[in-house]
């Protein structure tokens, strides 16, 4: 386990350096991120992990160039950026599907926007719907679709965006805990074949021991990194694993305090 | 569709039998209020008559409708692309809507003649508000995390306005529509009034100069079938023009 402050490996895919963002609130501000520096190597699996509220989705916000941070440096590739617009894709907890597309319309929404559908990349959406068990809804609108179909159409849209670094804000959080784990076995799979850098918000703290090659965990608002811990489990990862409880525990006992001043 | 309409049927059968009876009964002069048999005399015998002024109506309606559609579709894209055309447009689009047609409906025959052209403008500044407030709270109205979607794909604007905009305002859109198309008969009908030498609403004051109480009601049948058939024209491009919202309603 390292501890907050600690120098992390340059030439990382993804990273952070004391990004600070505050909003006002009446007139006053509201930190919200404090001095946040984290880092994500190419193809690793990053989970975030922090109480409600702690401002995780705004640190996505200001990576993908939604938000504007006050300070900190952004960097992809050794180079500084202004934020990753462009060179991220990003999934919600709504699916964000348009009622107004089709399926298939809606995962090749990206290509769309980018360069234009051409006969491959819809060769590879369908091949990509097929294998989230979409097959056969390409001509389906999202209102035909149940919310665990739609939220995997969803990740095949992110897919699509055919960037290296996918930024999934809590995607699994409106599902129920059968389809969750339907969800995270395909990200899983999905992830190991495509070698994509994915940094995952949860509050869960099974998701992000389940899924993660590392996880920061962050503290109430204002959000800091409280820690950072490395998942060395073999998948697939049993949640009755001794490691994996170990990990588990100590992870809750990170969370315990945070959520105790979340409460205060 | 057939069971909700059966209800309404039977009591409007019930309605006429009854208005027949009572002008039998009282001995109402047919010059005060005619019997129900002998407007659909009256429908019968007239039918030519009826039909002729009912597509000069019909086309005041619809080319009124078009003009305001394609002003008010227009007005409410500029005013959300350039906010400062909103901030001067707005409040006096909606002022105006304080002034009542009807108070403006002569200056419009002094300005526009006798024919089809005032009557279009009526129907036009009638139609025009519900159409143009309905766009422009759509086209505010989309989701911004939709929005935002394709902010992250560096969309530019237009992309960002096709592509999610107007498609989520359409439903907006439509709702002016439907608004705008059952107030359009309102502006046609007031315009004929006021000066025309033909239309349903030409030919109700000339049937009323004459006491040919059963030709207005006949002229009235005619334009509620007319207003009724436009309304569910419009419902019927809703639909076809949003194949998924009928989806969206059943869940």
């Amino acid at each position: 386990m390292r501890e907050k402050g600690a120098s992390f490996p340059t030439g990382s895919k993804l990273s952070l350096r004391e990004i600070n963002k505050s909003f006002s609130k009446d007139g006053s501000p509201l930190a919200v991120l404090l001095d946040i520096s984290l880092f994500a190597s190419q193809g690793e699996f990053i989970s975030i992990l922090g109480p409600s509220g702690c401002g995780k989705s705004t640190l996505f916000n200001v990576i993908a160039g939604l938000v504007q941070r006050d300070g900190g440096i952004i960097s992809i590739e050794y180079r500084e950026v202004d934020s990753g617009l462009g060179n991220i894709a990003y999934m919600q907890q709504k699916d964000l599907l348009f009622p107004w597309r089709t399926i298939l319309q809606n995962v090749l929404l990206g290509p769309e926007i980018s360069r234009g559908v051409h006969k491959g990349t819809r060769r590879e959406a369908v091949d990509l719907m097929k294998r989230v068990g979409l097959g056969g809804f390409e001509g389906n609108y999202p209102a035909e679709l149940s919310i665990g179909m739609r939220q995997r159409a969803a990740l095949v849209r992110t897919l699509l965006f055919h960037k290296d670094i996918l930024l999934l804000d809590e995607p699994f959080g409106a599902l129920d805990a059968m389809t969750r784990s339907v969800m995270q076995r395909i990200l899983l799979g999905l992830w190991m074949d495509y070698g994509k850098t994915i940094l995952l918000v949860t509050h869960d703290v099974e998701e992000a021991l389940l899924l993660s090659d590392r996880i920061y965990v962050l503290t109430a608002r204002p959000a800091t990194i409280k820690g950072e811990i490395n998942v060395d489990i073999p998948r697939p990862r049993k949640v009755t694993d001794s490691s994996f409880v170990d990990l588990k525990g100590i992870l809750l006992d990170m969370l315990q305090g945070e959520i105790e001043r979340v409460f205060t | 569709m057939t069971k909700r309409l059966l209800y309404p049927a039977i009591l409007l059968i019930l309605f006429v039998i009854f208005w027949e009876l009572m002008v039998w009964q009282f001995q109402v002069p047919h010059y005060i209020l005619p019997a129900p048999s002998r407007i659909l005399r009256t429908l019968a015998v007239q039918q030519s008559l009826l039909f002729h002024h009912t597509l000069i109506t019909l086309e005041e309606i619809i080319a009124g409708f078009l003009l305001a559609f394609v002003v008010g579709v227009g007005l409410a894209f500029l005013m959300f692309q350039f906010p400062v055309l909103e901030k001067s447009f707005y409040p006096i689009v909606i002022g105006s809507q304080t002034i009542p047609v009807f108070a403006i409906a002569p200056l419009l025959v002094l300005w526009f003649g006798y024919g089809l052209s005032s009557k279009v403008v009526m129907a036009a500044l009638i139609v025009f508000f519900p159409i143009v407030v309905n766009t422009l709270d759509g086209l505010k109205g989309a989701d911004s995390d939709e929005v935002n979607l394709l902010r992250i794909l560096k969309a530019n604007r237009w992309q960002i306005l096709w592509k999610v905009r107007v498609p989520s305002a359409l439903p907006f859109i439509f709702s002016g529509c439907k608004i705008g198309i059952s107030v359009s008969t309102i502006g046609a009908i007031i315009g004929e009034w006021v000066g025309s030498k033909e239309g349903l609403g030409y030919l109700m004051l000339h049937a009323n100069a004459q006491l040919q109480i059963s030709l207005i009601f006949a002229s009235l049948i005619y334009l509620t079938i007319l207003g009724v058939g436009l309304f569910y024209l419009v419902v019927f491009m809703e639909r076809w023009v949003m194949p998924w919202k009928r989806l969206s309603e059943v869940r």
